[in-house]
């Protein structure tokens, strides 16, 4: 496609296309309002209570930290949307226990119109909870070992499954998500830092989206041994760029000291209320560069 | 010429082999005509009232231009044979029919039995195509849900 585009250029593609389309419309190939209407209704929104109460009752410390990372604004009144982290400090990025998967089909189930939702994200969501329910949902959340307070820091990253599981990887991607995670295991840590999302492939076809990361992590097969390219200045968001790679490659543990070094010559140049991206979007490659290899 | 079981049409075969597209174009007289992977298949088109066969080439199974080029001849009006030779496999046959084609000459033998089955596979379908017109498929399921 991009190969075609470029031979016709973009215009001319263009006007192929409508030319196509117009002369599709003229098939009869599209089908109507009713069938449209059929499969709208299975996405109709679950029957929301009216009426409910806005508070969330914070006077539990611990509980009031998860609301504040962990749970979105929904767009129906009384009602608030629960991200479950799947990143505890030294687990394998998305992993979860059939027990603890048990537990969270019976939170839906009771608490989220039997709907839950996996994200790209490697994390699990509640969308549709009442505020009054959270504290239930969490204490549930948080006997299963599943309360973690991480999402968009710095341990909520994203990993392939890597050598250890994939037949195509180069290199292994979970231990060098679990390094990261305890090496910025300090949570109060990981809050200064803010949004830094680090993501990590283990070979080119980019399960991970490592081009996308803020951080992003690339394991190649480098004459026999797991090397691993390192990435800056990716968003997989609405202001999408492609990560750049900041030079030679590491070892395993050399990443790991690669990445710290970064992050701290962010905290040294950020100006205040700056994310990681947006301190490298400001001052470029070259100051983490210098930072990564003296 | 032995009778062609890949074949799903009730009039007589063309009795003249097929000419290059170009050869065709040049050939007043011609009634039959071999299309290759790249031929542009619409300069057929002013011709079509006097094209009895056009024979698609599929070089290997993996170059798919022959698909469009046998709707795009369906799309215009034509009611001939569109035989689909060359790299023609099993699990393509029920999309190539879709397209429009009704008689296949693969290189490696089909079995008819097995092309009945892979035909009969998916008796719904979501949008109509070049289907054939007595087939399930000329009508896509919305109608059905909705007639």
């Amino acid at each position: 496609m991009k190969i075609l585009v470029h031979e016709l250029g973009a215009e001319e593609f263009a006007r192929q296309v409508e030319e196509e389309f117009a002369h599709f419309v003229t098939l009869g190939t599209d089908f109507p309002q009713a069938e449209y209407d059929r499969i709208a209704a299975y996405f109709a929104p679950p029957p929301f209570e009216t009426g409910l109460s806005g508070e969330i009752d914070r006077s539990d410390p611990a509980f009031a930290l998860w609301v504040d990372r962990q749970v979105a604004a929904h767009k129906a009144p009384g009602y608030a949307i629960a991200n479950i982290s799947l990143k505890p400090i030294g687990g394998i990025p998305g992993d979860i226990s059939a027990e603890q998967m048990d537990l969270v089909a019976d939170l839906a189930e009771r608490y989220s119109f039997d709907e839950l939702r996996a994200t790209h994200a490697q994390n699990l969501v509640l969308p549709h909870v009442r505020k009054s329910d959270l504290y239930a949902v969490w204490q549930a959340l948080d006997e299963a070992g599943l309360a973690d307070v991480n999402l968009d820091l710095v341990s909520d990253i994203i990993a392939c499954p890597g050598l250890d599981y994939c037949s195509l990887a180069n290199a292994r991607s979970i231990p060098v998500a679990q390094k990261l995670a305890e090496r910025f295991a300090d949570i109060d840590r990981q809050r200064d830092l803010g949004e830094l999302k680090i993501k990590i492939s283990g070979c080119i076809n980019a399960c991970g989206h490592h081009h996308a990361g803020h951080i992003g992590i690339l394991g190649v097969d480098r004459k026999g041994t797991e090397n691993y390219q390192l990435l800056l200045g990716g968003s997989g968001a609405e202001d999408t760029t492609p990560a750049k790679i900041t030079g030679p490659g590491f070892d395993e543990d050399g990443v790991v000291d690669a990445v710290e070094r970064a992050i701290e010559r962010y905290r040294a140049v950020r100006e205040p209320g700056e994310r990681f991206l947006d301190t490298y979007r400001r001052v470029g490659m070259e100051p983490f560069k210098e930072a990564i290899y003296g | 010429m032995a009778e062609n079981p890949l074949r799903f049409r009730d009039d007589q075969q063309a009795d003249e082999p097929a000419v290059s597209l170009g050869a065709f174009l040049e050939q007043a007289n011609a009634n039959s005509v071999r299309i290759e992977a790249g031929d542009d298949v619409r300069l057929l088109i002013p011709a079509l009232d006097r094209v009895r066969l056009v024979e698609i080439d599929f070089p290997r199974f993996r170059d798919g231009r022959g698909f469009s080029s046998a709707r795009i001849l369906r799309e215009a009006g034509y009611t001939g044979e569109l035989k689909a030779t060359g790299d023609v496999l099993l699990d393509l046959l029920a999309f190539m029919r879709r397209c429009g084609f009704d008689s296949f000459a693969p290189d490696s033998p089909i079995d008819p039995a097995e092309a009945e089955l892979a035909f009969n596979r998916y008796p719904h379908v979501y949008q109509h195509a070049a289907d054939p017109p007595d087939s399930p498929w000329a009508v896509p399921i919305w109608k059905l849900r909705h007639a």
